[in-house]
């Protein structure tokens, strides 16, 4: 009995310690495509990137030479305009979902915020279409934009509820005890306690909006040159990225991987800044505590 | 909120500067705005489900319900439309995505969760959520000119030889396959379910772990037979919200799935998925009846997404509930 007790326990035990092992093995097997996509990026785009590579226009192939300038300006227009649009109608309906959690508006932001986060980008993009370049009859960068701050909006209405939330009600009970108004408490008061967390929200809505090509096929659109007005198609980074991969040109590849170099550090920048903003709040709230 | 001076009379009112008189309605301006923006979120959501329905009259009356069951796609003769091909190319990508995901991810979150020590999990945890932000072109450019010649293709290679009997794995390989694009999927699902099954890990009381421990449990017994069971519908909504997000992924799909019209079984084969036509032929349709076609894909698809996301909702919800601990999605 006891011999064949230890001897199940030595099993249990051997099959505790493979399994905890096979866990570390996943781990690592999720990590490693990243590691490995970044490896690339780098290495393929690293010899392509020069200065004129930013401030130079495509050039046909074959043509040596050629750059992403009109892209950059794009990628800049499109989600500096999306980020104008869902930025204060995000922030507001975020307060508001923070501030009136309980009520019917409050539950149906929240789920409305659900439901658009889980809208694909490319029904998004059919939505910008729809409503903006059908009856304008041509595609624009403004119709880009509109698709991007869609997509943004979720992530900004969810960081600012989670961090307004987070701000001690002490503070808004003070400001009111002062006589100050609603408005101004929330303004002058609650605003500024939260701005690192919005400022992450935001940051993190561009991160994503910037990456973004597939609302951008028959939005944005795409162009060879650049003429910064919104009513005008324009190229974006994404975008570029996917028509240089799927041509079949040698030298178009080779742009597209220097391209996605400027567009992944661009994105992970955005990233790391945001948590680290999240993390000295974190760390800021705790010592007011 | 009363405002200005109370014992001011009427005509000194004329002289305050419009601003301190809009000031004076701050409240009731402050709480208009908040309700326009957040009225605005909500009828986005509606509007979205109407300008697809009203933009894809013409192919629901043309072809009804039998668009979802049909598999004839030719604008350049007959002009008729069949959704099928598209839809089962978006499942078959789907599933394949998740068979892979599913227990690495979630195997993932055991060990960020239970196993590993905490200065180990958080840059670890920080990694695979820095998998989340690249963006799909990139996955799509990765996955192009690097996964599939040096993965993909041995790996269908490999499945013909020893599975070629099967329709499932018949050949010839090409690279551009929908084992590819599920397997690019895959990787960009991962971020999901890993993350949100970490949370509901977290979300679970310690006192469960406590009282197995206790038992006489290993450490995954613990894990195998108390918290996975405890947390059921969480995983669930993970793996549904990892499914939403495959079932909706564009770009990165329609650069590796090679964009073949043929309906064969095979997954080695090139196919196309809802997002990927849709993708591929919309600045390509030259008359409406065409542009509606592909719109309705994209209502199929907008319905299909939203109950998934409802779905996943519903069951993390009820975790959370049921630990009484916010459980982030």
């Amino acid at each position: 009995m006891i011999a064949s007790g230890r001897s199940r326990l030595r099993l249990r035990r051997s099959i505790n310690s493979g399994m905890l092992v096979l866990t570390a093995v996943c781990t690592l097997l999720v990590v490693a495509p990243l590691l490995w996509i970044l490896g690339y990026v780098v290495r393929e785009g690293l010899p392509a990137l020069s200065p004129e590579f930013f401030t130079s226009l495509p050039t046909p192939v074959g043509v040596a030479g050629g750059g992403i300038a009109n892209a950059l300006v794009g990628s800049l227009m499109t989600v500096g305009l999306a980020t104008i649009i869902a930025g204060p109608i995000g922030i507001l309906a975020g307060m508001y979902a923070a501030s009136h959690a309980e009520s019917p508006l409050g539950t149906a932001i929240r789920f409305s915020t659900d439901i658009i986060s889980g809208v694909p980008s490319i029904v998004i993009g059919i939505f910008a279409y729809t409503i903006v370049v059908l009856p304008q009859r041509h595609f624009s960068a403004f119709s880009g934009a509109v698709a991007l701050s869609f997509i943004m909006l979720p992530t900004i209405i969810r960081t600012t509820e989670e961090m307004v939330r987070l701000v001690p009600t002490s503070l808004r009970e003070g400001a009111l005890a002062l006589g100050a108004a609603e408005w101004k408490t929330s303004f002058s008061v609650m605003l500024p306690a939260a701005l690192n967390g919005l400022l992450t929200g935001v940051m993190l809505a561009v991160a994503r909006a910037a990456g973004e090509a597939a609302p951008m096929l028959f939005t944005a659109f795409g162009n060879p040159f650049m003429n910064g007005r919104f009513d005008q198609p324009t190229a974006t980074l994404p975008h570029l990225i996917y028509v240089y991969a799927v041509s079949p040109y040698e030298d178009w590849h080779a742009k597209a991987w220097a391209t996605a170099l400027v567009l992944i550090t661009l994105v992970l920048v955005l990233n790391v800044t945001a948590r680290l903003f999240v993390w000295w709040r974190a760390r800021k709230i705790g010592a007011l505590r | 909120m009363t405002s200005g001076n109370p014992t001011a009379s009427p005509s000194a009112n004329t002289r305050v500067p419009w601003f301190r008189r809009v000031w004076a309605h701050g409240d009731r301006l402050y709480q208009i705005l908040l309700l326009l923006a957040s009225a605005a979120v909500v009828v986005l959501v509606c509007a979205v489900a109407y300008e697809l329905w009203a933009n894809s009259a013409l192919s629901r009356l043309a072809f009804g319900w039998r668009f979802l069951v049909t598999t004839a796609w030719d604008p350049a003769l007959t002009k008729t439309f069949g959704a099928l091909p598209f839809i089962l190319g978006t499942l078959i990508t789907s599933a394949i995505a998740l068979i892979v995901a599913v227990p690495l991810g979630v195997g993932t979150a055991i060990f960020l969760a239970e196993v590993s020590p905490d200065w180990l999990s958080r840059p670890l945890g920080f990694l695979a959520e820095l998998l989340a932000a690249v963006p799909s072109v990139v996955y799509g450019l990765w996955g192009l000119f690097v996964f599939i010649p040096a993965f993909v293709r041995p790996l269908a290679k490999m499945l013909e030889r020893g599975l070629g009997f099967l329709p499932l794995f018949d050949g010839p390989v090409y690279g551009p396959s929908r084992l590819a694009a599920g397997l690019v999927l895959a990787i960009m699902v991962f971020p999901t379910i890993t993350a949100v099954s970490r949370d509901v890990f977290r979300a679970i009381p310690g006192g469960q772990r406590e009282a197995a421990m206790a038992m006489g449990a290993t450490r995954w017994e613990m894990i195998w037979k108390v918290l996975i069971p405890y947390g059921t519908s969480g995983f669930l909504g993970a793996i549904i919200l990892g499914l939403g997000r495959a079932l909706g992924e564009t770009i990165a799909v329609t650069m590796v799935i090679g964009n073949n019209l043929d309906l064969t079984a095979s997954l080695l084969h090139p196919g196309y998925t809802m997002a990927s036509i849709i993708a591929n032929e919309f600045t390509e349709a030259t008359f409406d009846l065409y542009v509606h076609a592909l719109i309705e894909i994209g209502l199929i698809l907008f319905g299909m997404t939203l109950l998934i996301n409802l779905v996943a909702r519903l069951l993390i919800w009820r975790v959370s509930l049921r630990s009484r601990t916010e459980v982030r999605a």
